[in-house]
């Protein structure tokens, strides 16, 4: 309902000249949403499409590793990425590490999703809270705790240990084994949440009536629970993928060097080897990773919406 | 009798072991929270385990690492003047966009959400390549600008949330009754938002608090934040007094969680 609406019964009512003053309440309208945006909208280009813009152009230009940058058109910088094979082999790293993270996290998100989409308990509220609530927390402690239990003399590595079950400690720091766990449980909270809002369609009372009519658990779970959760399941996915090949703070501190991913390539170029043009390609690349991932995926949800 | 029987379900071993295996799962997402305290309390000197005993000492050493204290401060400052913009300009766009009626509404829309879209790695870099010939680049301004992006979603979106349930007729009744734009917002509006405005402004608080990419390119070495701090230190070094701050920074999370719990619930805010 807007204003307009609302207001034009009371004027006809007023007995007032009804199309002046819809004219009026226009105009007026017009000024007060725009004074309303126009602030917001002037800070969100500052701090959000400058950036963007700069960077992009900012890719075209030409860099040497020594911080100097040529202003130019050229697609030099370009060319190099997708030229040189350990750029195709970071590209590749990177995109291998979403989709495994991806997948992980839905497999161990699916049943607290389901457990907490289907729950009746008193304690629901309670229980989706705590699975969503590490979304707030940092993700450099998240990332710390990770390191300790990990760690070559963290909980894991003790205790398996102690238990006497190995000589020499587990490697699951420093490598992609770390920086895959640790991320599955990081975006954890956000499968979660993301699968709970796509199981609209999924209610109990379906199941039970397939139950009634026969079906067997594993036939109820295949034939109705997991069909109607699908599109949950995949915003779940794409989401974690998404966030997944972009993230550097868990690569940085579980990768320690040795997981080289876009995010901390980027990282790279741009303090350390001071080549900007080309940290800002890089850059434009993953956008266009993003963009295309994200394309597909409307296409795919309107095909299994219809 | 035997019809009550038939219909009274059969022991499932299912239903236990799911309800283990979702027990587990709950644990592996808090594992890296609930470790955290453990080892805060450990008195190993490095990190390691069993722990050999109970110590305050991490705590006691925080008020003397002036890295952490200097940290903690740039970000608090950061933090609150963040959360002071976005709330004044996210609020009003919010109104804006459920109160009125124009044409570029979805588009309007789409650009304030779209920052969440974009990886905070590629915002950094072009805010430190933007910054580097303004000189902001190690300055509270460039930090602050950094987060507004960031942040102001979060306050569109709750702010949204509570005027998506609410009806304008009382807006409408106060306006007919002659109060004037203002009043009307200041009498009716405001309270009717304010458990999306608050959500929305403790979340802003405390993801420009905990952000840490954006901070490490634009402000590393000259004005680094806490997070950049807590992440030079995890680098380098190797024993507890990190899990304490860690501690410190999950309590004050989890105080963000309840006021927004409280005011308009956690999935809500979030989603």
């Amino acid at each position: 309902m807007t204003v307009t609406q609302t207001e034009a019964p009371a004027a006809r009512r007023a007995g007032a000249a009804e199309g002046e003053l819809e004219k009026s309440t226009g105009r007026r309208n017009r000024r007060t949403y725009l004074a309303l945006l126009i602030p917001g909208v002037l800070g969100l280009v500052v701090s959000f499409v400058f950036p963007l813009a700069y960077m992009v152009r900012m890719s075209f230009n030409k860099g040497a590793p020594d911080g100097v940058i040529e202003e130019t058109f050229t697609l030099d910088t370009y060319i190099q990425p997708l030229t040189d094979p350990y750029y195709w082999r970071v590209t590749l790293d990177t995109f291998q590490m979403g989709v495994t993270v991806g997948l992980l996290c839905v497999l161990v998100s699916y049943p607290v999703a389901l457990f907490l989409a289907r729950s009746t308990s008193k304690y629901r509220g309670l229980l989706i809270a705590v699975a969503i609530a590490p979304l707030l927390t940092s993700a450099v402690v998240r990332t710390y705790g990770w390191m300790v239990i990990l760690g070559t003399n963290g909980l894991v590595n003790s205790t398996l240990d102690g238990m006497g079950l190995i000589d020499t400690p587990l490697k699951l720091t420093n490598n992609m084994t770390g920086v895959t766990i640790g991320l599955v449980e990081i975006f954890m909270p956000y499968a979660i949440l993301a699968m709970i809002s796509g199981f609209g369609r999924l209610s109990p009372q379906l199941e039970e009536a397939a139950g009634s009519l026969g079906a067997s658990k594993l036939q109820i779970f295949t034939r109705v629970t997991l069909p109607l959760s699908l599109p949950g399941i995949l915003t779940a996915f794409l989401l974690v993928f998404v966030l997944s090949i972009s993230t550097f703070i868990t690569p940085r501190l579980l990768g320690g060097g040795s997981v080289q991913v876009l995010a901390t390539e980027i990282y790279d170029q741009t303090t350390g080897l001071l080549n900007w043009p080309f940290a800002a390609a890089l850059s434009v690349i993953l956008l266009v990773l993003f963009g295309l991932i994200i394309a597909v995926y409307q296409r795919l949800t309107k095909k299994i919406g219809g | 009798m035997s019809e009550a029987r038939l219909f009274k379900p059969r022991f499932n071993p299912a239903k236990p072991a799911f309800g283990i295996l979702v027990f587990l799962l709950y644990l592996f997402l808090l594992a890296p929270l609930l470790i955290v305290f453990v080892v805060s309390f450990a008195s190993n000197q490095y990190l390691s385990f069993p722990p050999e005993g109970l110590t305050f000492k991490w705590y006691e050493m925080l008020p003397e690492e002036s890295t952490f204290m200097n940290g903690m401060r740039v970000s608090l400052i950061v933090a609150v003047i963040v959360t002071v913009i976005v709330l004044a300009l996210g609020v009003p766009v919010a109104l804006a966009l459920d109160r009125f009626e124009f044409k570029a509404k979805a588009a309007v829309q789409s650009f304030f959400l779209s920052p969440l879209l974009i990886p905070s790695i590629v915002l950094a870099l072009g805010m430190v390549l933007l910054f580097g010939p303004l000189n902001l680049n190690n300055t509270y301004t460039g930090i602050i600008i950094g987060h507004v992006a960031i942040t102001i979603p979060f306050v569109i979106r709750t702010t949204l949330m509570s005027l998506a349930t609410t009806d304008t007729s009382c807006e409408a009744a106060a306006r007919i009754l002659g109060a004037g734009s203002w009043t009307v917002f200041r009498r009716i509006t405001l309270p009717i938002i304010q458990p999306g405005v608050i959500a929305g402004g403790v979340i802003a608080f405390i993801v420009s608090f905990d952000e840490a990419v954006i901070s490490l390119f634009v402000a590393e070495s000259g004005l680094p934040t806490l997070p950049v701090q807590v992440l030079r230190y995890v680098e380098n070094s190797a024993d507890a007094a990190v899990a304490a701050l860690s501690v410190i920074l999950i309590l004050i999370s989890l105080a963000v969680v309840v006021v927004v719990e409280r005011a308009m619930g956690l999935r809500k805010a979030l989603r």
